[in-house]
């Protein structure tokens, strides 16, 4: 009970609770940035993401004491964000499909990554070549993977997220969601065919 | 040779399978799979090399400084810190509690005030005592999960998400029959109950996949501290209290001392 050095979470969000508003400062300080992480990849740009965790820290601190130091802060605070990237994707995707008339007659599943939009005008010869050629690639057969299924290689892949955890944002079983991680690499990796061959090579020997 | 499906490679690339021994001794002998491995190992590659949003050191700070306007001081009211649906079971033992203390307080109206004081005192007593002796039952369960959960050798991950979300719901019961027992001068109840809240909270805030050396952390704790002795003392001292109203609590029950009203 001594030490006043370095706050837990859970002793700042009771502080909270009790009417120290500053003591969420702790909680926020210490967060953003994975939150920040996870949302930039959601969303595919820097401008979202931030709008996704200020959202987030806000709805976390309106629902505190629904959480009230039952599990890790971090984690809720990660969920509440996840959970609000995808509805913003649902969202920007449902505009997008209003402003332009889709080519493709798949429903929610396809969605268009503003960012693959504002640069597509002319990339550099310096992008297109090796690895910021594959980077672009990548993030365009990200930006067309389902919300679900971008929020399951999120997750999974970059956040080391288990798979009962993804499920829970995804208010899914465990099997579906293992199927959602699936579906995702399988498109990436269709996607990135062309791009990947003549790394295969150099990718062999990851078993011994 | 049996192939194996692209599903099960990415999830064997992943540690999801649980047959990796008999995947990672086929691809020792089939070359295909290697190569098929290989070609999803590209991908995860170039997912890695992706470039990591970074916003900068000082990003936490621009965003408390950008919401902080919009939050609104909380209002430490304690009836609204407790309206919470988790809290609401725990709340209602100690409402009820109240609610028979009351009446209680007018059914023994009848005698000397000083047989009053201590009939309503009884049966809070009696209350507190069945409630705390229940709740005391079902933390048992917890620990004696934890305990007996078979943690094997080589094993990557230990999970106790179902035993954890007990644990949530009992460390806010837990929370409130400590309150009581203080405000009741219960010292060795609100000490145990003190002990349990301790282990609950940290069962309760432990990723939902354990490593096997922080569960044993876990488990020595409650091992060292004698919890689920403590707790069987504790329990086994209230059903006697339970069974025989009149008698004594156990001592160091430090009791005498001036009792506020609940």
């Amino acid at each position: 009970m001594a030490e006043e050095v370095a706050v837990s979470d859970a002793m700042a969000v009771e502080r909270t609770l009790a009417g120290d508003r500053d003591a969420y400062r702790v909680l926020v300080e210490r967060h953003s940035r994975t939150v920040y992480r996870m949302a930039n990849r959601m969303m595919g740009n820097a401008h979202d993401a931030e709008d996704v965790v200020q959202e987030s820290f806000l709805r976390a601190y309106q629902k505190l004491k629904q959480f009230a130091g039952n599990a890790n802060f971090g984690t809720w605070v990660y969920r509440i964000a996840a959970n609000y990237a995808i509805d913003r994707i649902r969202q920007r995707n449902t505009d997008e499909a209003r402003r332009e008339r889709p080519s493709k007659p798949g429903e929610d599943s396809l969605e268009v990554d503003p960012l693959s939009q504002v640069r597509d005008t002319s990339p550099s010869p310096e992008r297109l070549a090796g690895s910021s050629q594959l980077a672009e690639r990548m993030k365009a057969a990200l930006a067309e993977l389902s919300p679900a299924e971008r929020t399951a290689i999120v997750m999974r892949h970059w956040d080391g997220c288990g798979i009962e955890e993804i499920a829970a944002v995804l208010n899914s079983n465990s099997n579906a969601t293992k199927n959602t991680v699936f579906r995702a690499v399988q498109k990436l990796r269709r996607a990135l065919t062309p791009f990947l061959e003549g790394r295969e090579a150099r990718a062999m020997g990851t078993e011994g | 040779m049996k192939h194996r499906t692209e599903e099960e490679l990415i999830a064997y690339r992943y540690g999801e399978m649980k047959e990796r021994k008999a995947i990672a001794a086929h691809l020792k002998e089939c070359a295909e799979c290697r190569d098929e491995l290989a070609r999803i190992e590209a991908v995860f590659a170039a997912l890695d090399a992706m470039p990591v949003p970074d916003p900068g050191e000082d990003y936490g700070e621009r965003v408390w400084r950008r919401i902080a306007p919009r939050l609104t001081e909380k209002q430490p009211r304690w009836w609204e810190s407790h309206f919470v649906p988790q809290r609401l079971v725990a709340l209602g033992g100690v409402v009820a509690l109240v609610i028979l203390s009351f009446v209680a307080g007018r059914w023994t109206r009848q005698p000397p005030p000083i047989g009053e004081q201590a009939g309503a005192a009884k049966v809070r007593e009696r209350v507190l005592v069945v409630a705390v002796g229940e709740h005391l039952g079902r933390t048992e369960m917890v620990l004696m999960e934890l305990e007996n959960t078979p943690a094997q050798k080589g094993q990557k991950a230990i999970h106790i998400s179902e035993t954890q979300r007990r644990a949530e719901d009992l460390v806010e019961e837990n929370r409130l029959y400590r309150q009581t027992a203080l405000k009741e001068g219960d010292q060795v109840m609100a000490n145990t109950l003190d002990e349990l809240e301790r282990v609950l909270l940290d069962i309760a805030n432990s990723p939902e996949e354990l490593t096997p050396a922080a569960f044993e952390t876990i488990r020595k704790r409650i091992e060292e501290q004698g919890l689920l002795f403590k707790v069987r003392v504790v329990k086994q001292g209230l059903d006697e209290r339970r069974a025989n109203p009149d008698a004594k609590p156990a001592e160091g029950n430090s009791r005498g001392t001036e009792r506020k009203k609940v």
